[in-house]
């Protein structure tokens, strides 16, 4: 049961992946790059789990608690917010190739790019 | 390659990466048995060391400072890619006149929706600006705040009142706000090279912990970051929202 | 593990199995919005509050609305493109 997050880390990024081969729609396959990026949220904030930890806020907690990791949780904040800016630049990307070549299949703009 | 080929192969090669996963992932520690050095040490001597009691921001601004200034920079980028890549190509005009396309957008802004902005409008701003200007004291900080700032005017374009707003000129308003933030997380730590030697140090007061002014330059930061995600993320709504409402392509016979 | 911990990550994996499941983007960006939540749930039961307020605001709002209007955006080009062939 202690493996349980890794696993669903594991699903998570393997069906992602699933979700990018087997798109026929840019715009699905942008939504499954993002079921990516968040196995590896789920990975980290697993590894920086401690039972019985408690946030790393001190604020009114005393000095001494335990408390798990907060460098895992910094590079995830982050990423979070980072993640949905490029997302929004693919999206952009995604527009203006369907404005430019008329479809948003994967197959056929291969197709035309030849 | 024919898609039943496509998805045969990733199948194969998914259960190959899978079982890699799955043995990688079983190396590590079991979940909840941490035994990492970094975190002992940050949770035993950051709020003594700093005065912030949010070490989660404590981290993302002064310890790994440097870290957050790439990743500011990526967001400036991308946010700077979206403009770009949905700038007004030669073959598109925009609306010949914003009243006939405001009668014809937002069709379901009712009256119910308007009012509901009126109420949510100033408490998101509030909020926003409370959790930006506490990330040293409570959970919050320069990212947190930042988006909640953003849905404020959000909430506005969202009921019907985009064309209206665009009408004022939001646009340079929201791309100084960006750059400034940009600019000043980055001064802030070109001043910690200027006055005590080290870049990012920080050299500002520390306070007592717990108030709003303590933790040196993280509430400083903690702004300019603020600033910075508020602007990248109306700057990239508004240029969807102008793509969907306002650029059409010019008719044939005008291009001769 | 607590109790909460075990619902927090089934919630996470079935909605995410959804949102790669649905047919169009616009059924996914609604799942979308759902398996944010379920992710914000996730992070606030392992401890990371400060985690679990950016992921609330980005996966129910930021995200959404612009899938949303690029959607809509390709959709009225495409209807373009129709009159255009007519």
């Amino acid at each position: 049961m202690s493996f349980l997050p890794f696993a669903i880390a594991a699903w998570l990024f393997l069906i992602g992946l699933y979700g990018i081969v087997s798109s026929q729609n840019l715009i699905r396959v942008i939504l499954s790059l993002t079921v990516v990026q968040s196995a590896t949220y789920v990975i980290l904030l697993g590894v920086g789990y401690s039972r019985g930890g408690q946030a790393p806020i001190f604020a009114d907690i005393p000095q001494v608690s335990k408390a798990v990791d907060p460098v895992v949780q910094v590079l995830v904040l982050t990423d979070v917010v980072i993640g949905a800016t490029v997302t929004a630049m693919l999206l952009a990307l995604a527009v203006q190739a369907h404005k430019r070549f008329g479809s948003l299949d994967p197959q056929e703009l291969r197709a035309l790019r030849d | 390659m024919s898609r039943r080929a496509r998805l045969l192969m990733f199948g194969v090669a998914a259960a190959g990466l899978g079982v890699v996963l799955i043995i990688g992932l079983a190396g590590l520690p079991a979940f909840g048995d941490y035994q990492g050095v970094y975190g002992h040490v940050i949770n035993g001597i950051g709020v003594s060391a700093r005065h912030a009691t949010d070490l989660v921001t404590a981290l993302n601004f002064d310890f790994r400072a440097f870290d957050t200034l790439g990743e500011e920079f990526i967001l400036f980028g991308s946010v700077l890619g979206v403009v770009l890549i949905l700038r007004q190509l030669r073959g598109e005009q925009e609306r010949p006149s914003l009243e006939e396309a405001d009668e014809h957008t937002f069709a379901g802004a009712s009256d119910a929706l308007r009012v509901l902005a009126l109420v949510l409008v100033p408490a998101l701003i509030v909020l926003g600006v409370y959790i930006v200007v506490h990330g040293q004291i409570t959970p919050g900080g320069g990212f947190q705040g930042g988006v909640i700032l953003a849905s404020g005017p959000l909430v506005l374009f969202l009921s019907g009142r985009y064309l209206r707003m665009r009408r004022l000129g939001p646009h340079t308003l929201v791309e100084s706000a960006d750059a400034v933030g940009a600019a000043g997380f980055a001064l802030v730590g070109l001043s910690g090279l200027i006055f005590v030697g080290v870049f990012f140090k920080n050299f500002l007061p520390f306070g007592i912990p717990g108030h709003l002014l303590s933790a040196g330059q993280i509430p400083l930061a903690s702004v300019a970051v603020g600033l910075e995600v508020t602007g990248a993320f109306l700057v990239a709504w508004s240029e969807f929202l102008d793509q969907a409402i306002l650029i059409r392509s010019r008719p044939p016979e005008a291009e001769q | 593990m607590t109790v909460l911990q075990i619902a927090a990550l089934a919630a996470v994996a079935l909605s995410g199995g959804g949102v790669i499941l649905a047919r169009d983007p616009l059924r996914q960006t609604l799942v979308l919005g759902v398996f944010g939540v379920a992710l914000t749930m996730l992070f606030f039961v392992f401890q990371a509050p400060d985690v679990a307020l950016s992921e609330i605001v980005i996966s129910t709002v930021g995200l959404p609305v612009m899938v949303l209007l690029a959607l809509r955006k390709v959709s009225q080009q495409e209807r373009e493109r129709n009159e255009e062939k007519q």
